[in-house]
């Protein structure tokens, strides 16, 4: 067996060993076991990788850089892995696409400076493939770019270093349906004649256009836009598949970029808005100046010691968390609570909107991490049906993904979008800093209605609060 | 199956002992309403009390068993034999209770034929499927009827008294198991004035038990069993020698045992042993309601009345829901509307199957001669948490779908662009292509029905395999070009840190997921249900 023949072996295990991965990370039994074979897989690829190299007469020099790199890397990884909170997951993970989509230019770049640029002594590429060649390296770079730039905006609106209102360039879908056809244009110049300053201008468009796709869509689509740079990151390291003729980039590109993709989608879908439309941007400035001037009457203000009676004497209870939870850092005091009531004998269950938080699932981790059990942890459409069964529902936090006008007012922006039933409780008491808009920027008529109490203040002191009266 | 109303065909049980019938006049009516022709063989309700005229009153048309059989519908109480399943016409549908987990000789007999069977004993347990769950009502019906046969084989008195010749004590009851059947049986001998004790692997039914006038038995200490389909499991060993010790201590104390615990799909748990039996007073009852699946009770017979040496009566009667005829029929017939009715959405004696509802799905053990037992399995939490019986409403009409003709055309489009593309290409690129086809499409379905909570690290996970890129790289670095190499060093140090970070950050979030307060391993055994 050739080194060649062994790395194509395991690559073709490791391929395998990545779809278990996926495959095992849909349900909660295999999920730990998944993350093993995604290990495994890595671990296989990374050896074979290393070999061919070493067979392929690496030299002393370049096994040293190699090593230091992964290390470096490595230590930079686990590091930033153990650290991060809970609550800052999203930025942590727009960070790393940006660092596939880096890694992607770079892998282009390389395709083209060793072969293009390099045609005298270089053998990799028989000359009738060379116009493929530069195809997939300008493909390669634009995907990586993209990804780069996107995920870097994504990063700076995640952890709130810049302002998460979409940008509004005039004509911004010009400007993107332009860049398209200006890099199709660029290909073709680039196939045609390789050159430097060709790639160059190429790079620089993809990076624009990275940033401005991101930096025009507001914070509330965030999990769409995240689960959408995962797919860009896999579609990037597919490109660089192609350009390398590496069968083992192209399935694991392909797989990320797919499952991402169909990811972002089930995440529109429970936004009940195209896919297009978010990936184009521009949703939560829309709504604000639409509603203003309806009289939605009067709130209700409660303390935390009357919502501390109401739970009490509630028989079954329904927490509602959104991402107002996150940021008070709220979870370990609702699961404290939880655990108080359920002792009292109160049935308290979780009612989880899909697209609740900056990420999909966010919520999950976040009473995870506080230890709530994950069997009452329930999604939206478990739980919406018994909402009306139910004493007291606790709106941590959450704003649109529990407002009615989602299904009463068909003028609304959010109009369509499946909600938290959550005004048919008994009871509905809403945490909340201040009567401000949500990310829609559209007014909640839930907290107008007769059955709801506004509790303000910080979520995880009002928590602490309601703790302390019981 | 559109258009033209159906026939509903009620044949009459042929099956010894079986007294039921699966629909009644009651439920006849609503059958009709539901826009069904309803034919019911002749002397079908003889057994259960319900007279052909009073069926006929009812709007239904009394007819032959070749006419039942040859019904688009046919409502059966029992699975049918061999002979009744070929008197099924093509394309029938047929509901019964066909306990398809035990009978696979039957299920396969029944996909033979292009016909469509649903089994009411398999409806899972969730609160929306409550009004079809004839496991309940039926349970609830041999439970009440399980006193009622022990109190008639027991000589003495369930209540206590003092008269002038003299006291008497009230009899002790222990009924183990506190599902339905269990349940129904501490109500019924408590109201007829027993001291009744209940004992259930499950502590969160102590309520229910003390709230039907019974005293809720603990097994000492140990693991707490917290059931996540609403079913009970099987228990570890220590758990089961614990059980062992009180059980034994009451059957010394009780006069009456009545035994309920199943668990689906395996053989009835042994509860009393044969030392428990020699050890309880002459003249006791045990009732052993598991007796088909095995028995709970050492010495127990299906369908008899067995007196040990000691003078202890041991009743196996399996068909005890079948005791009491016309109160069961009437519920199973119910059962039977609650669920035409949901395969009735449009009331128009219309029948839709539609397999995306966890209910429906559940239930459906043979499709048009298809076999689709077992279904995939239904997650219900210990709190009952029932899946959306309806979409949620939407205000604004959805957008319109693509119209079938213009998605053919887009279809087509791609088709022809990837056959150029690959046809116009070196056969190397046409390899790769493939394989990125595949893996596409791999990846689609490869995740699809992921857990709504495992997004984020499904997706941090996605997120570290993409770091493949880093074999790119690593190829590309030492080469001569001093640029080359230092670009492939910046490339695999940051796609390192993506592999590394993001397999640590998801194994973090996964270490923090747990279930339940208790358990790491889920521990076993019986109870009722």
């Amino acid at each position: 067996m050739t080194a060649t023949g062994a790395a194509s072996a395991a690559y073709i295990v490791a391929a395998l060993l990545f779809i278990l991965s996926l495959a095992g990370l849909a349900k909660h039994e295999t999920a730990k076991a998944g993350n093993a074979y995604g290990m495994a897989g890595m671990v296989i690829a990374l050896a074979a990788t290393i070999g061919l190299a070493v067979d392929h007469g690496l030299s002393g020099t370049g096994a040293a850089l190699m090593v230091v790199a992964v290390v470096i890397g490595a230590a930079i990884g686990l590091w930033r892995a153990a650290q991060v909170e809970m609550t800052g997951m999203p930025e942590l993970i727009a960070i790393l696409h940006s660092f596939v989509g880096l890694a992607a230019v770079l892998v282009g770049w390389n395709g083209y400076l060793s072969v293009e640029a390099d045609l005298e002594n270089q053998t990799e590429v028989s000359a009738d493939l060379l116009g493929i060649h530069s195809g997939e390296v300008a493909i390669g770079v634009f995907i990586g770019a993209v990804t780069f730039t996107g995920s870097i905006v994504a990063f700076l609106k995640l952890s709130g270093r810049i302002k998460s209102n979409p940008l509004v360039l005039p004509g911004k879908n010009w400007l993107n349906l332009g860049a398209l056809a200006a890099f199709a244009a660029l290909t073709v110049v680039f196939v045609v004649e390789p050159n430097l300053p060709v790639l160059a201008i190429l790079t620089l468009l993809a990076l624009g256009l990275g940033w401005h796709l991101v930096a025009s869509i507001g914070g509330g689509d965030m999990p769409v836009v995240v689960s959408m740079l995962n797919s860009y990151s896999g579609w990037a390291a597919a490109a660089s598949g192609f350009l390398l003729g590496n069968d083992l980039l192209i399935i694991t590109g392909a797989l990320v970029g797919s499952s991402g993709a169909y990811l972002s989608y089930i995440m529109c879908k429970a936004m009940n808005r195209s896919f297009i439309s978010v990936i184009a941007g521009g949703f939560g400035n829309e709504g604000s100046a639409a509603a203003s001037d309806v009289d939605y009457g009067e709130h209700t203000e409660i303390t935390a010691e009357d919502t501390a009676e109401l739970l009490r004497e509630a028989s079954s209870v329904v927490i509602t968390p959104g991402y107002g939870m996150a940021v008070a850092q709220a979870q370990g005091a609702v699961a404290d609570l939880t655990r108080k009531l359920t002792e009292r004998g109160v049935e308290v269950r979780f009612g989880i909107h899909p697209v609740a938080g900056r990420l999909p699932g966010h919520m999950n981790v976040l009473l995870a991490e506080a230890k709530v059990p994950y069997d009452v942890v329930l999604e939206m459409d478990e739980i919406n049906d018994d909402l009306a069964k139910t004493s007291v529902v606790l709106v941590i936090g959450a704003n649109d993904t529990v407002n009615p006008a989602a299904a009463d007012d068909p003028t609304s922006p959010i109009a369509g979008m499946p909600v938290l039933r959550v005004w048919e409780a008994e009871r509905v008491v809403v945490f909340k800093r201040s009567m401000n808009t949500g990310y829609a920027g559209v007014q909640n008529p839930l907290f107008f209605r007769d059955n709801s109490r506004m509790l303000f203040g910080d979520a995880r002191e009002r928590v602490e609060d309601i703790l302390r009266a019981l | 199956m559109i258009g033209a109303t159906l026939h509903i065909g009620v044949p009459r049980e042929n099956r010894p002992r079986e007294t039921r019938v699966a629909a009644t006049p009651t439920t006849v009516t609503q059958l009709v309403g539901l826009g069904y022709d309803v034919v019911v063989e002749a002397g079908a309700g003889g057994a259960s009390s319900f007279p052909d005229d009073a069926f006929a009153a009812a709007g239904a048309r009394i007819g032959t068993a070749d006419e039942a059989w040859q019904a688009d519908v046919v409502l059966r109480v029992t699975a049918p034999t061999v002979e009744e399943i070929a008197r099924l016409r093509d394309g029938a549908t047929l509901i019964g209770m066909i306990s398809p987990a035990f009978n696979p000789d039957l299920v396969a007999a029944l996909a033979a034929r292009p016909i469509t069977v649903l089994s009411m004993d398999a409806v899972p347990r969730i609160s929306r499927a409550q009004s079809l769950d004839v496991l309940s009502s039926m349970a609830n019906i041999a439970g009440y009827r399980a006193v009622v046969e022990a109190a008639h084989v027991f000589g003495r008195f369930f209540t206590g008294q003092v008269t002038a010749a003299g006291k008497v004590p009230p009899a002790k009851v222990l009924v183990a198991g506190a599902g339905v059947a269990g349940l129904a049986a501490i109500g019924a001998a408590s109201s007829l004035g027993a001291i009744v004790r209940a004992t259930d692997v499950r502590p969160e039914v102590a309520e229910q038990v003390r709230s039907l006038g019974g005293e809720y038995v603990a097994v000492k200490a140990g693991e707490q069993e917290v059931s996540s389909d609403g079913y009970a499991r099987e228990m570890g060993e220590d758990f089961n020698r614990r059980a062992a010790e009180m059980y034994a201590e009451q059957a010394k104390d009780v006069d009456i045992v009545i035994t309920t615990a199943l668990i689906p799909g395996r053989p009835a748990p042994r509860l009393i042993t044969e030392e428990m039996v020699a050890s309880m007073r002459s003249g006791s009852v045990i009732v052993d309601m598991a007796a088909a699946q095995g028995g709970n009770v050492a010495g127990s017979v299906p369908d008899e009345i067995v007196v040990t040496a000691n003078g202890v009566s041991i009743i196996g009667y399996t068909d005890l829901p079948g005791r009491l005829p016309a109160q069961a029929s009437q519920l199973y017939g119910t059962n039977l509307v609650n669920l035409l009715k949901l395969l009735t959405p449009g009331k128009d004696g219309a029948l839709v199957l539609d397999l995306d509802d966890v209910v429906q799905r559940a239930i459906t053990v043979v499709r048009e001669g298809e076999t689709l037992w077992p279904p995939p399995p239904v997650q219900v939490s210990a709190a009952p948490a029932p899946a959306a019986a309806v979409a949620p409403r939407q205000a604004a009409p959805p957008p319109e779908p693509p119209k079938p003709g213009r998605r053919f055309a887009l279809v087509g489009l791609g088709a022809a662009l990837l056959f150029v593309l690959a046809g116009f290409s070196p056969s190397e690129l046409v390899q790769h292509l493939t394989v990125f086809a595949l893996a596409v499409v791999v990846g689609f379905y490869v995740i699809s029905g992921v857990h709504h909570a495992l997004h984020t690290p499904l997706m941090s996970v996605t997120n570290a395999i993409s770091g493949i890129i880093v074999v790119g790289a690593l190829l590309q670095i030492g080469h001569d070009d001093a640029l080359v190499t230092a670009l492939a060093f910046v490339a695999i140090l940051v796609a390192s840190i993506n592999v590394f970070g993001g397999f640590a950050v998801t194994r973090r979030m996964l270490g923090m997921f747990t279930r339940g307060p208790s358990s790491t391993v889920r521990p076993t055994l019986p109870a009722a249900r």
